[in-house]
């Protein structure tokens, strides 16, 4: 067997040892209900409120404000649609978002629209960050809620969050960010980057699929999305999935007590990868080369398209993503990466590696490796390549 | 998605690559815009496709359809050629997912885009033999 490289922790992360240890006694002997009065359900609920602490702990957050989700679309779901159907009651039926949002976003705004509410898609610069000054225009007084993701999940560019919640702030507007790519990435405090809502999600930082948290500021009263029993003090109904919850908690803490060392090494990685990469003829690196995730790498192959280039790595050993047609299961490439001003041609070839802090330069060294012969070799049967070759020479 | 054991090997292995300088018959379809160009290279002697190769950018399906069309032309005589369909092309590869038909389409549509080519250098109106080369449907 050949060496294994997982580059594509944006997607998803390896359940760490430790969350998976701590998870365990919930998914066996300490089943109990958290709402039950006995101690196998009182186990289970100071097991849970535990991890609400190391939650709101890490984004900055009182535990009263954090509540547990099935996932980050749910709580991308729960923040957006609750808080236009809490403002519309106020008149305020208009959102402003960005166009490079999750499709988690993207398409709640669209269902949104559908019920008669007006949303704002600002563009993004071609760097892959958002313009201040085009948020503050686009601010209207029937404006009800701005939702900017922190990260991008494709380019991993970092959005001005602190001067968008002091803008939101400023102008009397709730602000939500889905924050999916970001915890545990970097550095979050709600409190003074104003922050109104937050999502977030468990399996990008080491915990499991299926568990999320909205952070809701508190005071802020937005309707339930999920009716039924008393569950998150009645905000989210649902028996709590306590081993799930349980491994939010212990991936949140561990992701984030070790941020500035782990983000030096990765961003070590990181810099690397797109150092040599960039040294391949005719790529280009999309995003931001600074405000940028850590771990994120995403470059444009001309002549080369993404998901012949997935196999090839895939054939090596070698996990990554692309924003190929061919791989979002559309015709189109990347919305993210058209919405930079990518040309189709271009965005086809574009190749996502994501490292975390389990990579490491061996990986980042066998990558360097296998990848610029690969990209050679789908060149040499391209006619998109051959044409590029030919119109340089002329 | 899954492709079949022979997609993957017809991707990793593919047959018949590259340009022939001495093709009497070239024939690309498809647009980057969508991701997939191929372009079919034929030499063809007394009726008979002598040789064939293939250039293309695209995915995985389009890449191993570029090259199951090649194989099933091969050595066959124009008139064969002509009755290369796109679901012969996804039965010998064994299957294509239903987001990748697109691919074996394409595929066939090189071969005759190429025949095409073939007969308008003889000064033959193509047309009539091998009909109308219509472009890549599911970009419209």
């Amino acid at each position: 067997m050949g060496r294994f490289v997982y580059a594509d922790n944006a997607a998803t992360t390896r359940i760490s040892d430790s969350v998976f240890q701590a998870m365990v006694p919930f998914l066996t002997e300490k089943y109990g209900n958290a709402s039950s009065l006995y101690g196998l359900g009182r186990d289970s609920r100071r097991a849970i409120e535990a991890a609400r602490e190391k939650t709101a702990k890490a984004l900055g957050a009182e535990p009263r404000e954090i509540y547990f989700t099935s996932c980050g679309s749910e709580s991308d779901n729960w923040a957006i649609k609750s808080t236009a159907l809490a403002m519309a009651q106020k008149g305020k039926k208009h959102i402003i978002t960005t166009v490079f949002e999750h499709h988690a976003v993207l398409h709640t705004c669209q269902a949104l629209e559908r019920q008669g509410f007006e949303v704002t898609y600002l563009p993004v610069e071609p760097n892959g960050v958002v313009d201040i000054e085009k948020v503050k225009e686009a601010v209207r007084p029937d404006t009800a809620l701005v939702t900017i993701m922190y990260a991008n999940n494709e380019i991993g560019t970092i959005q001005p969050i602190p001067e968008i919640g002091a803008l939101c702030q400023e102008k009397g507007v709730l602000f939500h960010t889905d924050a999916v790519q970001a915890v545990g990435a970097v550095p979050i405090d709600v409190k003074a980057q104003n922050i109104d809502l937050l999502s977030l999600s468990a399996h990008k930082f080491h915990g499991p699929k299926g568990i999320g948290a909205l952070y809701i500021r508190k005071g802020l009263v937005i309707p339930n999305l999920v009716d039924g029993g008393g569950q998150e003090r009645g905000r989210r109904a649902g028996t709590e999935n306590n081993a799930y919850i349980v491994g939010l908690g212990t991936a949140i803490e561990t992701a984030c007590a070790s941020i500035e060392e782990k983000n030096t090494r990765v961003s070590a990685m990181r810099d690397k990868l797109i150092a040599q990469l960039l040294q391949i003829p005719h790529t280009r690196l999309n995003g931001d080369p600074i405000k940028r995730l850590p771990g994120n790498v995403n470059i444009s192959f001309e002549g080369v398209e993404g998901e012949s280039l997935l196999l090839m790595l895939d054939s090596r050993g070698i996990c990554g993503s692309s924003g190929s047609a061919c791989t979002s299961g559309s015709l189109d490439p990347s919305h993210v990466l058209l919405a930079l001003g990518l040309k189709h041609e271009t965005a086809h070839g574009s190749l996502r590696l994501s490292l975390s802090g389990e990579n490491t330069m061996e990986d980042v060294d066998y990558i360097l490796e296998q990848l610029p012969p690969i990209v050679q070799r789908l060149r040499d049967m391209s006619p998109v390549w051959e044409k590029m070759m030919k119109e340089e020479q002329n | 998605m899954l492709y079949s054991e022979k997609v993957m090997e017809h991707f990793t292995n593919p047959r018949n690559v590259g340009e022939m300088p001495d093709a009497n018959g070239v024939g690309e379809v498809g647009n980057a815009k969508c991701g997939d160009i191929m372009r079919m290279y034929l030499k063809i002697e007394d009726g008979i496709i002598k040789d064939v190769s293939f250039k293309t950018f695209g995915c995985g399906a389009a890449i191993a359809t570029s090259s199951m069309a090649t194989e099933l032309i091969k050595g066959k005589s124009i008139e064969d050629a002509l009755k290369l369909t796109n679901s012969a092309v996804v039965e010998a590869l064994e299957g294509l997912p239903p987001v990748k038909i697109h691919c074996s389409v394409l595929a066939e549509q090189a071969v005759k885009a190429a025949l095409s080519d073939y007969y308008t250098r003889l000064g033959i109106d193509p047309v009539p033999i091998v009909g109308v080369i219509s472009d890549c449907e599911d970009c419209h």
